[in-house]
């Protein structure tokens, strides 16, 4: 098999090279081959990087308010909860796209990750006094200060627990199944936290007012003299620019430890059992032990974004947290490709992008522009009518997303096109399925 | 067993708000009942949890709505013979409304995913879900919308503080023949032997010369008629927003799930047990959590049910199930 595939890289390579030798950009083209891979490897990525890094930069020059269509580009402060729900979108993929559990209360992690926050950096517990490395609060502030920082990494191995107590009883399930228990919990912990204002008189929640407001991360005064740091992000003037990067380092670590995942032996065993249980199984894969894994993981993420935006919106709220957020995430899994995490990144961005301002100006310009006075649309009003709008064409003409998983694609290349296009999903397929006719790979 | 005792002891306290809830229960299991039966319906043949089930009822809810205000124009102050006309040809439309929207959302989403896998149609479901919703809202807006009380608040009989109202008879009175006749539509037309082949077996059903895809929609037609009803019920007592079916719709598949999915009377079992547990949690007993809670009450007994009994109080061990 290799061989073959050797071959046909190499008799495409030369068919390229004829054409740019054509066209008279192999100068360019060989100049690009004799770097060295890692550099043509990582220079897009790298690109995009830098593009998105410097995005605070520009955007003042970029023209505002004028833009046809879309008015404006957002704003650093949308920006913030573009990337935060990017995060949580590649957070969902591992669970989805990896391991093919269809999880519908991500929103749950989200929560707990926010709530967390809100404990231990707020003084919600008047009760107590506790500091710890907390920035831009007196010592005197009653209630729990810990900095941040750890709050982020405590927000996330707690919300990691969350989804192991969660998985342990109901990974058993079959997928249907499984989905809508993911949904009972995902409307229980809302609830909960709407509820637990008075839990034998104690205030755990503080009901439908949510926790406010929530300590800023920072690096604290000492740093700040030393090297210069910001000292607590919402008290400085660039406080938005300064959340961006630091989101832009969660969403990066997100991506690297999802492609590193994805690469190990605990992501190879989540595919397979994504492309057959069955057959996983018998080859001696733990089942729960490796799902519970992917569970467990999938809410890491989700609680480090949902204590990252908890601390930038300075409270956590319980109207935040309902059914919506969980299919607009999988919305940005399915629209991505389930599994290809540079898809998810970029349907996150959209799609996000969409929710917080984009479909309000876009509603705008047509209102504007297209659709006569008397008949104007509040298109903002319809946004998760087209979401379902979107999963559902999705799943009918291209269910392996906009941006298909690289394995995937080398899965067709392979099996000499006969391989159904749509194979993707038959490997989402659950292994007691009745009508299952899909045609093996390879 | 706990709960046993709590029952128990609160009828043992307070009687007569015991049995004013019991009834109540009943009442309220009766409609989710009509939903619940959509859902088994639909889950016994194509083994899907059709999401969009709830939407469609509060798509009729709010049709009947317009239907008996703007189109009927009934109110309190219409003739008896008036009120009853207008609600059976509200009923007749609904049936028909509803039976027509759940066939058109299978043969438009779900048919064309009928070899693609079961999570696939699920998505699907989740996303024609939204998609209704919308509609709903498009068409209705955000408001609640409501009756005016048709049927006389004013009670039947009353037997020492227990009180029956003619709206709760009124939802017995309709739904018991429904179910009646829906048994026997399942168990002894021509039709209904066709739909239990193919929830049996579709491929060996095509064999046998059954019309697979027409049965299906049958099935839908079915379930979405049964909505119509259960929507023009629930509306003659509480009001119905375009959001309203998302979570009566997830009360009533937890109904389903505890009856045994895929299985009939177990449908109706379980939206009876659901109604008491959830007339019993928002009554005036001491310890009741509230209707605060509710929902997650019917949500933890869901999950409780599928972690240790997938197949429901009267569903089969299934090979998937168990």
């Amino acid at each position: 098999m290799p061989r073959r595939r050797d071959r046909a890289r190499s008799s495409l390579r030369g068919y390229r090279a004829d054409a740019s030798r054509r066209s008279g950009l192999h100068v360019v083209g060989d100049g690009w081959r004799t770097l060295p891979r890692p550099v043509r490897q990582f220079s897009p990525a790298i690109a995009l990087l830098v593009l998105a890094a410097t995005y605070p930069l520009y955007l003042s020059s970029l023209p505002s308010g004028n833009v046809p269509i879309i008015h404006s580009f957002p704003s650093v402060r949308s920006a913030v909860t573009i990337l935060v729900f990017t995060t949580m979108a590649v957070g969902l993929n591992v669970v989805v796209g990896y391991c093919g559990l269809l999880d519908l209360g991500y929103v749950a992690f989200y929560a707990i990750g926010a709530y967390t926050a809100g404990w231990l950096a707020s003084g919600q517990f008047q009760q107590v006094r506790f500091h710890f490395g907390s920035v831009g609060v007196t010592h005197t502030a009653n209630g729990i200060h810990i900095s941040i920082w750890l709050v982020l990494v405590l927000a996330a191995l707690l919300t990691a627990l969350g989804g192991i107590l969660i998985g342990l009883p109901t990974l058993r399930l079959r997928g249907d199944y499984l989905a809508i228990v993911t949904l009972g919990f995902g409307e229980i912990i809302p609830q909960f936290v709407r509820n637990a204002d008075s839990l034998h008189g104690f205030d755990l929640t503080n009901g439908t007012f949510g926790i406010s407001p929530i300590d800023s991360p920072g690096f604290g005064n000492s740093l700040k003299t030393s090297l210069g740091l910001p000292s607590a992000y919402s008290q400085d003037f660039d406080a938005d620019r300064l959340f961006f990067w630091t989101a832009l380092g969660i969403l990066i670590l997100t991506i690297v430890c999802c492609i590193r995942l994805r690469d190990s032996r605990l992501g190879r065993a989540w595919i397979a059992i994504r492309e057959d249980e069955t057959a996983a199984g018998a080859m001696g894969i733990p089942l729960m032990r490796t799902k519970t894994w992917a569970y467990a993981i999938g809410a890491f993420f989700g609680g480090i974004s949902g204590a990252y935006i908890a601390s930038f919106n300075a409270g956590a709220f319980p109207s935040q947290f309902n059914f919506n957020i969980s299919v607009f995430l999988l919305c940005m899994v399915i629209l991505g490709g389930m599994g290809s995490i540079w898809g998810v990144v970029v349907a996150g961005v959209i799609l996000s992008w969409l929710n917080v301002e984009g479909l309000a100006n876009i509603g705008t310009w047509l209102n504007d522009n297209i659709f006569p006075a008397g008949h104007q649309i509040e298109v903002a009003k319809y946004q998760f009518g087209i979401y379902g709008v979107i999963i559902v064409l999705m799943m009918m003409f291209r269910p392996q997303g906009l941006i298909p998983e690289a394995r995937r694609k080398r899965e067709i290349e392979e099996s000499g096109g006969h391989g159904p296009l749509d194979s993707s999903l038959y490997e989402m397929r659950s292994a007691d399925e009745r009508g299952g006719t899909g045609v093996p790979h390879g | 067993m706990l709960f046993l005792a709590w029952l128990g002891w609160n009828l043992a306290d307070r009687p007569t708000d015991f049995f004013n809830i019991f009834l109540i229960g009943l009442t309220q299991g009766s409609v989710y009942a009509l939903v619940a039966l959509g859902y088994t319906l639909v889950y016994g043949i194509l083994q899907l949890i059709n999401f969009a089930h709830g939407d469609v009822f509060a798509l009729t809810g709010l049709f009947a709505s317009s239907l008996i205000t703007d189109r009927f124009q009934l109110d309190e102050t219409s003739t008896a013979l008036v009120i009853v006309g207008g609600l059976l040809a509200t009923f007749l439309i609904c049936m028909a409304f509803g039976a027509l929207v759940n066939a058109t959302i299978e043969l438009v989403a779900y048919r064309r995913l009928r070899s693609a896998p079961r999570l696939a149609v699920l998505i699907t479901a989740v996303g024609m879900s939204f998609i209704v919703q919308n509609i709903s809202l498009a068409i209705f807006n955000v408001n609640f919308r409501s009756v005016p009380p048709l049927i006389s608040d004013s009670n039947v009989f009353t037997v020492g503080g227990v009180h029956y109202s003619w709206q709760a008879l009124f939802v017995v009175l309709v739904t018991a023949p429904v179910l009646v006749l829906l048994t026997w539509l399942v168990k002894s037309t021509r039709q209904g032997k066709a739909m239990r082949a193919t929830a049996q077996d579709p491929e060996a059903s095509a064999m046998m010369g059954i019309n697979v895809n027409r049965t299906i929609s049958f099935t839908f037609l079915l379930a979405g008629g049964l909505a119509g009803i259960g929507a023009v019920l629930f509306l003659v007592e509480f009001n119905v927003r375009y959001d309203t079916g998302f979570e009566l719709g997830l009360i009533a598949f937890t109904a389903a799930v505890l009856g045994g999915i895929g299985n009939l009377s177990g449908a109706v079992l379980g939206a009876i047990i659901i109604g008491m547990i959830q007339a019993f949690n928002e009554g005036p007993f001491l310890w009741a959590p509230g209707s605060d809670w509710t929902r997650s009450i019917v949500f933890g007994i869901l999950i409780a049910i599928l972690v240790f009994r997938p197949e429901g109080l009267l569903g089969e061990r299934t090979p998937e199930g168990g």
